[in-house]
């Protein structure tokens, strides 16, 4: 019973994981960059739902919608300062943007919320549940639900509608897509804008799971997360999923079982030796290069 | 004051004679691009009319291809002007280009190889149906009306060219030849004035390649287009052009017809070298 407890406030972990990475891979998958400040903008959308709730006084449900609207602003506000005119620059100018933006995104936190922790408002109340000897926490199972949700409307998207259709060809073939009519621009646009909403439900759901959002909060599971996605296979929307969601698994298996102190190493040794043997990740595509 | 004297300038471009008193679909006064100082091409000029067949050749590395990247604004020329019917394109990026009339295929097929035959040919008609963003999210979902026409109109263009029964297949799992053709039928699909193109007979045998011909002429017929093609495969290119360019360290050194072309010792030259003395 503590074995199936375990799992499942691991699953609605690396669900939030899994949301997170899902955002690393489009961008990477479409834009060919990482966003390192991926992760902040999870602690934008924490803080802002703060703001909505705690300051303001907003319904709990509103204040989470429109912190989903503050980082969708953030998010391409960013793209288009930072991103957009480096769009032919090498990746090492970029990727160093990127981590720049990191670091003003967690100052500007610091210097508008000062370092400490706040504590984040219970915006869900749902009673635990009861099965037998099972108890499961009412959040993780919201989170689980909501997050689910997500993933299938999101392969959806991609999968049936234009917008989605013009993604993939993006990520498959850049200047082949433009030469079709397919603008880039907006659908780099429309990739950041969409990670940036996951990132926020994921900040939300981080919150709530956590109680405290501090500056830094962004950056541990932005980077779990980024592993997830490489575990999945970068540029994969089910690896980022998977991955997402094995990762949260192990880590709170590692934190039952092994060791709490050690549940991250545990994690990023488990990465290691899965990139061992599948260099690109589970489901990565292997490229054969034509000789 | 002195006596005005008028003298005619000889025309810089040729076009068939049906297509006089029209606009050409396609018109270069001068382009020209260097990287990093060294011209790649220069002084280009040409017209094309709206229903001619055209052909660019040239030994390899004269510039054709930097040519096509120029015509569709993948490159940005250091020096003239594209008029796509009529209009200056200049500065516009090659989504906004497409949109205005011009589509191309590829030397190496660049197909998306992991999307479906029918969802590579709904990729070009897609972008240039005139619907926002908001409406492909909200008709999306369901299984709307546009969708059903892209649906039709993407399996009609299938159907010119005998594939239909492919389209649930995936793009990249094709043999050559139908990738080769699908690829022409993305470009139709975007629905030009003007189709470029590069090198559509590479790696085909004789019979395929008289297919070919064949279907670029239906293609002219039937959407009623321009097509500009590079090509090495002289047969073709002697076959179904109607006006030819060669182009030589990228400059154009001949046009005319087939016939005049083949004779041109300048083009014999740059093709074979000079004759020893």
């Amino acid at each position: 019973m503590n074995f199936l407890s375990n799992l499942i406030s691991g699953l609605s972990l690396g669900s939030i994981y899994a949301l997170i990475a899902l955002g690393y891979t489009m961008v990477y998958g479409i834009a060919k960059m990482l966003n390192f400040a991926h992760g902040d903008i999870i602690m934008v959308g924490a803080f802002a739902s703060i703001v909505f709730i705690n300051n303001l006084g907003l319904p709990m449900i509103l204040g989470v919608l429109l912190s989903i609207v503050v980082c969708v602003a953030v998010g391409v506000l960013v793209e288009k300062i930072a991103y957009k005119p480096l769009r032919s620059a090498p990746p090492l100018s970029v990727l160093i943007t990127a981590i720049g933006v990191s670091y003003f995104l967690q100052s500007l936190a610091q210097l508008i919320f000062g370092t400490n922790q706040k504590a984040f408002p219970k915006f869900i109340q749902v009673a635990p549940v009861q099965i037998g000897e099972l108890t499961i926490k009412g959040e993780s199972i919201v989170t689980l639900a909501v997050t689910v949700a997500i993933m299938i409307a999101l392969t959806l998207f991609i999968n049936k509608t234009r917008m989605g259709k013009a993604m993939r060809a993006v990520s498959e073939d850049r200047q082949a897509a433009e030469l079709m009519g397919i603008s880039v621009n907006r659908t780099i646009t429309i990739t950041f804008a969409i990670g940036s909403a996951l990132a926020s439900v994921a900040g939300s759901f981080y919150g709530l799971t956590y109680s405290f959002i501090g500056p830094y909060t962004g950056s541990m599971p932005g980077i779990k997360a980024f592993v997830a996605a490489v575990f999945g296979g970068i540029g994969s929307i089910p690896g980022a999923m998977i991955g997402g969601i094995l990762l949260g698994i192990i880590e709170n298996m590692a934190k039952a079982y092994i060791s709490t102190e050690l549940s991250d190493a545990i994690v990023f040794g488990v990465l290691i030796i899965v990139l061992l043997f599948k260099p690109t990740g589970l489901l990565g595509k292997k490229i054969n290069e034509k000789v | 004051m002195a006596e005005r004297v008028m003298v005619p300038v000889p025309p810089k471009a040729i076009i068939p004679s049906r297509d006089v008193g029209k606009r050409p679909i396609l018109e270069t006064h001068h382009l020209g691009i260097e990287f990093g100082g060294l011209k790649a091409v220069d002084d280009i000029d040409f017209a094309i009319g709206p229903s001619e067949i055209c052909g660019l050749i040239g030994p390899n590395g004269a510039g054709k291809t930097t040519v096509f990247n120029l015509l569709t604004n993948v490159y940005q020329p250091t020096r003239g002007t594209i008029l796509l019917d009529g209009y200056d394109t200049k500065g516009l990026t090659p989504d906004r280009v497409n949109r205005m009339g011009i589509a191309r295929t590829f030397q190496n097929i660049r197909l998306f190889s992991n999307m479906s035959v029918l969802d590579n040919v709904k990729i070009g008609l897609h972008a240039n149906m005139k619907t926002g963003f908001l409406s492909s999210i909200t008709h999306g979902f369901g299984y709307s009306k546009a969708e059903k026409e892209a649906d039709e109109q993407a399996i009609e263009l299938l159907k010119f060219f005998n594939m239909e029964h492919l389209k649930d297949h995936q793009a990249g799992a094709l043999p050559y030849g139908a990738q080769r053709r699908l690829e022409i039928v993305r470009a139709l699909a975007t629905k030009p004035g003007i189709l470029l193109l590069d090198e559509p007979a590479a790696g085909m045998n004789p019979s395929e390649t008289a297919e070919l011909m064949e279907n670029i002429r239906r293609i002219r017929d039937k959407f009623n287009i321009a097509i500009m093609l590079i090509e090495h495969d002289m047969n073709l290119v002697m076959g179904i052009c109607e006006g030819i360019c060669v182009l030589n360290y990228g400059r154009i050194i001949a046009k005319g017809t087939p016939d005049e072309i083949k004779n041109n010792p300048k083009v014999i030259e740059a093709y074979l070298g000079k004759k020893a003395e």
